[in-house]
């Protein structure tokens, strides 16, 4: 999955990757394409996971994990990396979710539930700003229970905010006329995706009628 | 003679007071200026308000703070992370209050207070439960909140090096909220690991101009708050 969103990355993109399954993105770029990552606690030119004798615990990213720094990096404090996303200077955002509506509302922040600790982080100034959304996620919560559906049930992150949901099974575009599957997995057919997706999806892959 | 240099964390968190606003630097432990949090616990203020992007891991540091009931309210974008236990657990016995803002709002308002600048407008949150009761407007078609600049009388933040105008430098991810907790706040306290003279940090790369910053402490080897949490230790 992380490698079918790697290679939708265009050379010289500059990509903010969320916390979990799209962290997993920058190790698979095509050979010959550069992007640079954004981390939206201050630094921009993540580089690779550091050795284990060389973790600084003051270089780290979003998720609080420890990274490296590219040569030609920059730090910057929390006012200017917003301000990178808010004012439309990163172009890509590739985030998990819980649940994703038909029409591209996120959720991804919180269930909900009364007892659940409230916390946002940067996840709603992300999907605000940036353009192009990709969400990266299981096409099913661990019960087989979709998470593609016709409406979000937790609390939104956005509105109408995702462009396009890699999952194990398929490659979903949200366009105005619905979800149109791009793509399917290898062995997977377009009857399992929709049977396991809880809203109607369209055939839009090579030798479909649309 | 300017000199913002001050002989001990102790004295530079002396006159806070009960009820005070204090932003606390920090993104998780980076950045996260402990020997100064340490020292407002033993100094003893009560019912502060607190703005930060956490709230701390373990039994140290701000979780620390939270835990020794200072704290009666939290302005955060996000309260819980690995190995925190305080907050909930205090959160959900309806011991602390918690105003939650989305982590680029937070830093917006954090700079759009200490640039004198009362309220904003941004399309972060629109459409979701953190819009609720807030103004909206519409901009080119696009709907936006307003938010309110945050101002507070005390920060707390650690810097790598600075010099006795309160120039500062930080150190990679750790800068994150300093500079603009430095601006926000009536008075800015800095702990930084290094003192060098007037001139020794080129004026090209100084990050927090001195004027922004009240008192300046030096705390050469600051204590790792996850090594501490690793340890099992706690504060005090």
């Amino acid at each position: 999955m992380a490698r079918q969103v790697a290679r939708d990355i265009p050379d010289g993109a500059y990509v903010n990757l969320g916390i979990g399954l799209p962290e997993l993105v920058a190790q698979y770029l095509p050979e010959g394409r550069e992007a640079i990552y954004h981390v939206e606690n201050g630094l921009l030119g993540m580089g690779p996971d550091p050795a284990p004798d060389a973790v600084d615990s003051e270089l780290i990213n979003a998720g609080k994990k420890p990274v490296t720094a590219i040569p030609g990096a920059a730090y910057f404090h929390h006012a200017d990396s917003f301000a990178m996303i808010r004012g439309r200077h990163i172009d890509i955002c590739v985030l998990g979710a819980m649940q994703v509506a038909m029409n591209g509302d996120l959720a991804n922040w919180s269930t909900g539930e009364p007892d659940a600790i409230p916390a946002v982080g940067g996840a709603m100034d992300l999907v605000a700003g940036i353009r192009t959304i990709y969400v990266l996620t299981q096409h099913t919560t661990r019960d087989g229970e979709p998470k593609i559906l016709e409406r979000c049930t937790y609390p939104l992150t956005g509105r109408a905010c995702v462009d396009r949901i890699y999952t194990d099974l398929a490659v979903i575009d949200v366009t105005s006329r619905g979800l149109v599957v791009r793509q399917m997995a290898p062995g997977v057919g377009f009857e399992e995706v929709q049977r396991r997706t809880g809203a109607p999806l369209f055939p839009g892959f090579a030798g479909s009628a649309a | 003679m300017i000199d913002k240099r001050v002989a001990s964390a102790a004295e530079a968190v002396a006159d806070v007071h009960d009820g005070a606003t204090v932003m606390i630097g920090g993104f998780g432990e980076a950045g996260s200026p402990i020997e100064l949090i340490h020292a407002l616990i033993d100094q003893g203020a009560r019912g502060l308000t607190v703005v930060s992007n956490n709230t701390g891991s373990g039994d140290v540091g701000l979780a620390a703070l939270i835990k020794h009931g200072r704290v009666a309210k939290v302005i955060c974008s996000y309260p819980r992370t690995a190995n925190s236990t305080v907050f909930p657990e205090m959160y959900r016995a309806g011991r602390i209050e918690l105003e939650l803002v989305p982590q680029g709002t937070l830093a917006e308002r954090i700079r759009a207070g200490g640039a004198g600048i009362p309220a904003f407008y941004t399309a972060t949150a629109v459409g979701t439960v953190l819009e609720a009761g807030k103004e909206t407007r519409s901009f080119a078609g696009r709907t936006c909140v307003m938010e309110h600049g945050l101002t507070a009388d005390f920060s707390l933040v650690k810097a790598r090096r600075a010099d006795r105008y309160g120039n500062l430098v930080y150190n990679k991810t750790a800068r994150n909220f300093g500079p603009i907790m430095c601006t926000a706040a009536s008075v800015s306290i800095v702990q930084v690991e290094e003192m060098v003279s007037p001139g020794e940090i080129d004026p090209e790369v100084v990050v927090t101009p001195g004027v922004f910053v009240k008192r300046v402490v030096v705390v050469p080897d600051p204590a790792l708050e996850s090594q501490w949490v690793r340890e099992g230790r706690s504060y005090p």
